[in-house]
């Protein structure tokens, strides 16, 4: 069984504040790390690899030449192969031109069974990467994946959580999950493996190394969507300021809700 | 292809490190004096609105445009189950109304199912002008595939201009799907939405998890996209209907699917946090979990629900069905009172449409205490406990 797991570098913080004069904003650091949510999503390929014989996982990700390290990191987890899209002319990229330019790699990388996605991301936090890849490969998709009950060799029996009800379903292979999170306890990068993936070269894949090269397909041109203006969040008119010693304060809360009848 | 450049001979060091600080995407690189984008950027134009002068540009490629007056209404996707419709599908039909009166376009729901004629009536009620109804017996349960293969079949008999999806679990499996189908744009939980002349939707949402939004527009494809989380706009008031129910072929809509579905298992009713009146939610203001005990008079004085934000169910002091904010649930409550919380965008946006809005928090810059009604300023440790001992005083009277 071949398993391919699409995972996202992402800023370590979502920190971001607006100065109030320019607005402009303010970031603390570049720090980056990966997709919270794409732990889940490389333990559940690995779980899909124990369960299956002369199985692979193959790693993917697309960002620029330092999102290396979360491949690294995968690696380290424990895939088997990693490779790295990565290209100036995807920069503006929306859902459907990285959904696009993802479902546009994978075909380039053989036969596979079974594409594990992390639910969503913690900075675009959309969680339609997965569905948009599944379609534009036009294979079948099963988001919020709780809990892989049974593997075999043409499909997979599943459960999902959708907050007020959950489906078991049996999907056919090729097929795409979207795995939930904290579904299982994703493991650590090893020493171990990471001696034995050392020496392993990413390999690096750009535009050039598509079958649909036309730069109109991706980044901003291959993108419906358009990010018109970023700005802070309005202020709505703020309301009345209390302080003062805590039984004043205390005070004027129990009056207020009293007024208001919820005392 | 359209890209930022950078005239590389306006740039210093200094003006290096402006832009690298600028860029909320961390796009720029700047090596051996050489100011350079990598494919992080956007091309959200802050650096070339907000930057130095002159030294970034757009350089725009022009698409071939479509004629956008060939695209008319505003379709609202009717998710339901167990023969009830999900309430946030109403929601989006108010909304939808709103918009459609500045452009004067028709509002159309689209309701998949089987024997659901009577959904279709109680729809008319909320004010559409026409539902369009796929009834079929296999269409009974929902399926990506094959609900994906009717909406691609309705927008190429309708060529609408919009469609809309409640934001639930369901619906954001579904959109990303009809998307990638229609080859068009699609916009997650938006927070707001509002139309432009020419029936452009601009799609307003919180962007990167943090304190910024960014307006989204799709302005070269139709149909135009988008998802918006439950309680996010207000129930539309039920009138007189003056629509109809139009059913539509199905014998030509292909049904083989990869999926089968083996059971499905509803959870119980739990009270959900969505429907209460009355919240006391709270935040990282409480050092340990043993200390939510301080809130437990208030809670039961004022008979209300406690939410959290998202840093608290992180510590695992709270189930995630208690969580207040985009990430979460949104809740339109009568009363919240905030109590340790500062404010993340996020967590604002899931509960800003509240009636009345009090805040207790010890600093006084937090950012919750620009939306609320009341803002306290104190220690939750020092408030909290003379608050109960006057709650205890008004009980004994």
């Amino acid at each position: 069984m071949k398993i391919i797991t699409c995972i996202k570098q992402v800023p370590a913080s979502s920190n971001v504040g607006v100065d109030k004069e320019t607005g402009v904003l303010i970031r603390d650091g570049n720090n980056v790390k990966m997709n919270p949510y794409d732990l889940f999503n490389l333990e559940a390929a690995f779980t899909l690899k124990e369960s299956s014989q002369e199985a692979l996982v193959h790693a993917i990700s697309m960002g620029p030449p330092q999102a290396l390290e979360v491949l690294k990191e995968a690696l380290y987890m424990g895939a088997d192969e990693a490779t790295l899209i990565s290209d100036i002319k995807f920069a503006g990229a929306d859902v459907l031109a990285t959904s696009y330019t993802l479902s546009e790699l994978i075909k380039q990388l053989g036969k596979y069974d079974v594409i594990v996605c992390g639910k969503q991301t913690t900075d675009g936090d959309t969680a339609q990467v997965g569905p948009e890849i599944a379609e534009f490969l036009k294979i079948p998709h099963v988001p919020y994946v709780k809990e892989i009950i049974k593997v075999e060799k043409d499909k997979l029996t599943l459960r999902s959580g959708y907050d007020d009800y959950e489906e078991i379903v049996a999907v056919k292979l090729p097929c795409l999950i979207t795995i939930e999170k904290e579904t299982n306890t994703p493991r650590l990068p090893s020493f171990r493996r990471r001696l034995l993936k050392e020496d392993y070269q990413i390999a690096i894949k750009s535009l050039q190394d598509l079958n649909d090269k036309n730069p109109k397909n991706y980044g901003l041109l291959g993108s419906p969507t358009q990010v018109e203006e970023i700005f802070p969040p309005e202020k709505s008119s703020a309301g009345e300021i209390i302080k003062g010693k805590k039984e004043e304060v205390v005070e004027s809360l129990i009056n207020i809700l009293k007024e208001r009848r919820y005392l | 292809m359209s890209y930022i450049k950078v005239n590389n001979d306006k740039v210093t060091p200094e003006i290096a490190e402006k832009l690298i600080k600028l860029c909320p995407f961390n796009a720029f690189e700047y090596h051996n004096g050489y100011l350079s984008i990598n494919s992080l950027c956007k091309v959200c134009k802050i650096c070339v609105n907000k930057g130095p002068k002159d030294v970034c540009e757009f350089v725009e490629e022009k698409k071939e445009t479509i004629d956008k007056s060939a695209y008319r209404g505003i379709l609202v996707y009717l998710e339901h189950h167990q023969n009830e419709i999900h309430p946030v599908s109403f929601e989006l039909i108010n909304k939808a109304k709103e918009l459609a009166a500045i452009t004067k376009e028709p509002v159309y729901a689209l309701l998949i199912g089987s024997e659901v004629k009577s959904l279709a009536e109680e729809t008319l009620a909320y004010g559409v002008d026409e539902v369009f109804v796929y009834d079929d017996v296999d269409f009974k349960e929902f399926n990506v595939e094959i609900y994906t293969n009717i909406s691609e079949d309705f927008f190429k008999n309708f060529k609408n201009n919009i469609i809309l999806f409640g934001g639930t679990p369901l619906g954001r499996s579904f959109a990303p799907r009809v998307a990638a189908r229609l080859k068009t744009g699609l916009t997650a939980d938006c927070t707001k939405l509002e139309i432009k002349n020419n029936g452009d939707l601009v799609q307003i949402r919180p962007a990167f998890g943090g304190n910024i939004m960014a307006r989204i527009i799709t302005p070269n494809n139709r149909p135009q996209l988008a998802t918006v989380r439950y309680q996010t706009f207000a129930l539309p008031e039920k009138e007189k209907p003056r629509g109809k129910i139009t059913f539509l072929k199905t014998d030509t809509i292909k049904r083989e699917t990869n999926i089968e579905l083996l059971k499905k298992i509803i959870s119980p009713k739990v009270e959900e946090i969505t429907a209460a009146e009355v919240i006391v939610a709270v935040g990282r203001g409480f050092k340990t979990e043993k200390d939510l005990e301080l809130i437990n008079p208030l809670v039961k004085e004022l008979n209300a629900f406690v939410g959290c934000t998202r840093p608290l169910v992180e510590k695992g002091w709270f189930d995630v069905k208690k969580q207040i904010g985009m990430s979460g649930r949104t809740v339109r409550p009568k009363l919240i009172i905030n109590i340790g919380i500062s404010g993340a965008v996020q967590y604002l946006e899931g509960m800003k449409e509240a009636d009345l809005i009090i805040s207790l928090n010890d600093d006084p810059n937090s950012k919750i205490f620009e939306i609320s009604d009341y803002s306290f300023v104190g220690d939750l440790y020092t408030l909290l406990p003379e608050l109960t001992k006057k709650i205890k005083e008004i009980r004994q009277v």
